[in-house]
């Protein structure tokens, strides 16, 4: 049903997240650090950290098992098999029919699962708590992201990522209506549970008591940390796309010529930069939240995703 | 709001590093040379853990200064990590106590190569004024291998920054 | 063709049975009364396979057996035959796990008794989906209770065997009472008790009269289901019974409950008004949410997988009340996708959580304990078990490349178009049940990386778990069997899909084309079209494991691992002490539904002789409310226990006081006969 050049298209694609996603941490951290009075490290800094991690030794603890060093490696593919099929440059997607909504979220719940599981390995307490702590907020935040999906899908009469995709940008007045808002509000709230930044998460403490992903990753080193560094800001990504292009669709092409897909391509990245600085000042804004506090927030975007499925089924 | 005026009317806040003072020079102990692939590997982005064995805390205040705005040792790539499996850099301060002799010696094994380790302030090398006390075990070079001394008590965080750049050859400026 | 399996399939259960039974309790009977019983659910799952291959619908009559109720009855449809091929499929791995497992057991109880019994059994469940008439089906249906009574009561010394058993006794005779009810009203004036004329009779019946039965067979089949609230029994059976009797009772006779709600409703009754599907949605639903928060709570492995199955129960019952809901909105079509995906997570269910409760088995025998703060360190111990459970969790999970997640998906796909219904409060239960399904995936996700997390990773935390070896060889190869079984239906995914679509359109009259193989699973929505790729999602993800594997090969660091102490700020020495245990674990989220739980802490300090300010010992227990127990089975028993007490005064024991009785009863009776005018 796909023809070669949608397997080019589509690993283009994969490359290209793969590409820009530490530039997406280190502009975040770069805007941080100006919102800070600072010069901060240059936006491509994480690609430099990312060489070095993998040319370091790695050090695996002695209670640790074969798990410890198969969980980067599912990690780092779950993630970023789902780049392939998420609505970046072009409508309908390049593997359009392989995966939908659903799919997505479950290959993310995949590499969460197996992240967990490695913090527990080693046996130390931090790693234990860190895992305790992500699996609590993520099953807290799979009902949010379902209901958000349903919303767009009953708007569009599918889960299909390129069908939802095609029908906002066929109808623009859909784009600001009640029920896409109040999604896209939910939505961001989960973005930041799941990726793991502030209110829920602090990706820069050091404190292990404070900390929910951080914990898991205390006893990687070396090729294994820069997988697992690089597949959370895959994952940032992702979430970024699907906020980008789910919503906000102007920008992605229909057709797959080599100038459109250009301009595909830099309209995305412009779009990650803007979600990126709302980021940015929303992290330097406000304070991390208590853990007990996290279920509150998250059943907060529970109830605005209700809401917008209540109002796109009204809107019918 | 507030907040947002308030980051607009501060500007940057960062000092450049300038060259080292005259006689700055004697503060810098280069035990040893650092391995070309290591100064390869590190000249940009470099993970530092800091490891306080039994300091007085002067030197942490000093260094807690390195990640403010005024030093930003971010802008040479230099970010504190919070587990030694992340770093490449153990940043060690204070004489080494007793009871920090296994815990640092722990540390060290638990990073992974290659690694660096950089003893700051006046303890780390010679004691200080602890020297002979019951409590101390030694200076942080009979624990672990030391690349880097920065003498001071407690050194100033831009002699911290110019002795951990001079080490990694790289040029003051970012 | 079909008659010959049918014979040899009874034939075999029937010889294991007796072999069991008369040649003794040595490894070479053992081994003679499994391959009884693999020999039969071989036959079993071939006699399926071809009914549902070649579509053709078989009967076999024995009216004399049992003449005075009727005669004996079989018949196998495309239902039956879907469910005779799933009870089948867990039967021979867990026969042959049993080999090796009951050896545990030997010495100390009769394996004569446990070979016949698991035999008859397995028997007894096989011809409940080949049962055409009332009397086959009841009799089937009890074998099936009193069988696993007996096995659930193996390990008698331990009085919460014997408690547990007792507690089975009583739910299964409660739901027999009821079914045995709904059955009657059903026959009515019916020529005979064959399920074809009770077909015709329901046809004629009132509305009333149907529900009724809906009523009645929905607590007679849900309790053997484990639906909220009759599931009390669940918890305390399955982790009494053996664990390869754990994995059948899980795997496969909780889902002769759904079959027996399918039969009965959908078959017999033909569908029902609104009501039917909303009230099995509401408690599928239920069922669901509360199944995996009480399953997250729990730190016996064992209880844990218990709760698991009556989390996955009310998602098999989500789907079929959301069958019957859109059947009765006239939308075949919708009703038959979400009874196929109901279904396959039926096949799916059985497989994976016949390989949990195997693997808990292994550890059992391991370790000798299911507690699982004792337990860890056991994937180092136990390289078999390890990698068995872990696919089991994954799978159970619902997380892709494995089973689990593509009935999930297409659950949720024949859910969805219930939000475009006509009826706002049909609508509104759609968003709520599938806002409830994505919890309890989530909470699912979350209780098995505590299970085997806690279980097989880190330090071992007692004596019994560091001494942990693998398990032999018969108990390995069930194991890997249904491993097996679980990647083949993922790797499978669309045959097996195409089949269920074929079973259940058959069930709503709709026309079914024979299952052709595809690559995408692509199928109408209201407005659109809702595609995946099953072969894609499995290929490209351990395809692309390996690539990203190779890619680090090539690209990364040539160093050596280095192995060192696990970080731990420096401390000297880690023992099991400073790991997460079970209960740990899953406190934050006990906090968070504190409201469901209601629970409670106690803590014990002990001191020091010499000192009141050191502390030589902390005990902290944490516990939960039993909703239930408290608030339902204990005022109901003990309403019973007071009325019977009363009714006691009845028994004077003088013989004239019985008589007056005897006297008064045929007075009451010859009154009414005369009263109502009765020849």
């Amino acid at each position: 049903m796909s023809g070669s050049g949608d397997y080019a298209l589509a690993l283009g694609q994969a490359g290209l997240c793969l590409a820009l996603a530490p530039g997406l941490i280190g502009l975040i951290r770069w805007l941080k650090a100006r919102m800070q009075n600072r010069r901060g490290a240059p936006v491509w800094q994480p690609y430099l950290e990312l060489r070095k991690l993998f040319a370091k030794e790695v050090v695996v603890s002695t209670n640790a098992s074969w798990l410890f060093c198969l969980a980067p490696y599912v990690v780092f593919t779950s993630t970023l098999a789902v780049t392939v099929l998420l609505p970046i440059l072009t409508v309908p997607l390049p593997l359009d029919g392989v995966g939908d909504l659903l799919v997505v979220v479950y290959l993310l719940l995949l590499g969460t699962f197996f992240l967990a599981l490695a913090g527990l390995d080693p046996g130390s307490p931090f790693g234990g708590m860190g895992s305790s702590r992500e699996m609590t907020v993520a099953a807290l935040a799979e009902p949010t992201i379902a209901m958000a999906m349903f919303a767009l899908a009953l708007g569009a009469g599918s889960t299909n990522l390129g069908q939802i995709v095609a029908r906002a940008m066929d109808r623009p007045s859909e784009a600001v209506s009640p029920g896409y808002l109040l999604a896209f509000t939910a939505l961001f709230i989960v973005t930041l549970a799941e990726t793991g930044r502030l209110p829920v998460d602090n990706p820069a403490t050091h404190l292990e008591l404070t900390m929910i992903h951080e914990a898991m990753v205390l006893e990687y080193s070396g090729r294994y940390l820069a997988l697992i560094e690089w597949a959370s800001a895959l994952k940032l990504l992702i979430f970024f796309s699907l906020l980008a292009n789910l919503f906000v669709p102007w920008g992605v092409t229909r057709s797959p010529a080599a100038g459109g897909l250009l301009l595909a391509a830099l309209i995305y990245v412009g779009k990650l930069a803007v979600l990126a600085a709302v980021v940015a000042v929303f992290e330097t804004r406000v304070a991390k939240l208590r853990l007990f506090r996290v279920p509150e927030l998250l059943s907060v975007s529970f109830v605005l995703a209700l809401l917008a499925i209540t109002a796109s089924f009204l809107s019918r | 709001m507030l907040l947002f005026a308030k980051m607009l009317k501060v500007g940057m806040a960062t000092e450049p590093l300038g060259p080292p003072a005259p006689d700055e020079a004697d503060l810098l102990h280069l035990v040893r040379e650092v391995s070309a692939e290591s100064r390869r590997l590190f000249g940009r982005a470099l993970a530092v853990r800091e490891v306080d064995a039994g300091s007085c805390n002067g030197c942490e205040v000093e260094i807690t200064g390195l990640m403010s705005p005024v030093y930003d040792s971010e802008r040479f790539g230099i970010h504190f990590v919070a587990s030694p499996r992340h770093a490449d850099l153990l940043l060690v301060t204070g004489p080494v106590t007793r009871n920090m002799e296994v815990p640092l010696r722990k540390t060290y094994e638990a990073t992974p190569s290659p690694k660096l380790v950089v003893a700051v302030g006046d303890c780390a090398r010679t004691c200080g004024v602890f020297k002979g006390s019951y409590a101390v075990a030694g200076s942080v070079d009979q624990v672990v291998p030391v690349d880097v001394f920065v003498d001071g008590c407690p050194p100033e965080p831009a002699a911290i920054l110019r002795g951990i750049l001079t080490a990694l050859r790289r040029p003051l400026r970012p | 063709m079909a008659s010959v399996l049918f014979t040899v399939m009874v034939a075999a259960y029937g010889a294991g049975a007796a072999v069991a039974l008369l040649a003794g309790a040595g490894p070479a009977a053992r081994v003679l009364s499994a391959a009884g019983a693999i020999l039969g659910a071989g036959a079993g799952l071939l006699l399926g396979g071809h009914a549902l291959a070649t579509g053709t619908v078989w009967g076999l009559g024995a009216p004399d057996v049992v003449s005075v109720a009727g005669g004996l009855l079989f018949r196998l449809d495309a239902l039956g035959a879907f469910f005779l091929i799933l009870v089948s499929m867990v039967a021979a791995p867990a026969a042959l796990y049993g080999v090796g497992y009951s050896a545990a057991y030997a010495g100390r109880y009769s394996l004569r008794w446990l070979g016949a019994m698991l035999n008859l059994f397995l028997l007894a469940t096989s011809l409940v989906p080949l049962a055409d008439n009332v009397v086959t089906f009841l009799l089937a249906w009890e074998l099936m209770s009193l069988a696993s009574y007996f096995l659930v009561l193996t390990d008698r010394d331990e009085p919460e065997t014997v408690r547990a058993a007792n507690w089975y006794l009583g739910m299964t005779q409660f739901g027999l009472a009821f079914l045995l009810a709904a059955f009657l009203r059903l026959a009515g004036d019916a020529p005979s008790l064959d399920f074809d004329d009770l077909r015709g009779a329901a046809a004629g019946l009132p509305d009333a009269a149907r529900g009724i039965v809906f009523a009645l067979a929905l607590v007679g089949f849900g309790s053997k289901a484990g639906l909220i609230p009759l599931h009390v029994w669940l918890p305390r059976a399955h982790p009494a019974a053996p664990s390869h009797v754990s994995a059948l009772m899980s795997g496969v006779m909780i889902k002769l409950g759904v079959y027996g709600l399918l039969r009965v409703g959908l078959d017999l009754l033909g569908g029902g008004p609104q009501w039917w599907g909303v009230l099995l949605i509401g408690l599928g639903a239920g069922s669901a949410v509360l199944g995996v928060l009480y399953a997250l709570m729990e730190d016996d492995i064992k209880r844990l997988l218990a709760y698991s199955s009556v989390e996955n129960m009310g998602i098999i019952t989500l789907g079929v009340g959301a069958a019957f809901l859109f059947q009765s909105l006239a939308m075949p079509r919708a009703a038959a996708l979400a009874l196929a995906a109901a279904l396959y997570h039926a096949l799916n269910h059985a497989a994976f959580k016949g390989l949990l409760f195997l693997g808990a088995g292994s550890v059992l025998h391991a370790t000798g304990t299911r507690d699982m703060n004792r337990h860890g360190g056991l994937i180092h111990r136990m390289p078999w078990t390890g990698p068995c459970f872990l696919l089991g969790a994954v799978a159970i999970a619902g997380l892709p490349p494995l089973n689990g997640f593509f009935s999930e998906w297409l659950l949720f796909q024949a859910l969805l178009p219930g939000i475009a219904a006509p009826s706002p409060l049909v609508a509104v239960l759609m968003v709520l049940a599938l806002g409830m399904l994505a919890l309890t995936a989530g909470l699912a996700a979350a209780a098995f990386v505590k299970c085997f997390g806690i279980t097989f990773l880190a330090l071992p935390r007692s004596d019994a778990a560091a001494a942990a070896h693998e398990s032999p060889v018969t108990m390995r190869a069930g194991m890997v069997a249904l491993a097996a079984a679980c990647a083949g239906l993922a790797a499978g995914a669309l045959p097996v899909l195409a089949t269920t679509g074929t079973v259940a359109a058959g069930l709503f009259g709709l026309a079914s084309e024979p299952p052709a193989f595809r690559l995408w699973l692509a199928f109408q929505t209201p407005a659109g079209l809702a595609r995946m790729s099953p072969p894609a999602v499995v290929a490209g993800l351990i395809g692309g494991l390996a690539v990203v594997w190779l890619a680090v090969r090539v690209f990364a660091s040539r160093r050596p691992l280095r192995y060192a102490d696990t970080w731990g700020c420096g401390r000297v020495g880690q023992t099991a002490r400073m790991e997460y245990t079970a209960t740990a674990y899953a406190e934050p989220l006990r906090r968070i539904f504190s409201a469901v739980y209601r629970p409670s802490e106690d803590v014990t300090v002990d001191h020091h002789p010499e000192s009141r300010y050191f502390v030589q010992s902390i005990a902290y227990r944490a516990s939960i409310l039993p909703w239930f127990e408290r608030y339902l089975y204990e005022p109901v028993l003990a309403g019973v226990r007071r009325w019977g007490r009363r009714a006691q005064s009845v028994q004077t024991g003088s013989v004239h006081a019985y008589l007056a009785y005897v006297v008064g009863a045929l007075v009451i009776l010859l009154g009414a006969l005369l009263v109502t005018g009765a020849p």
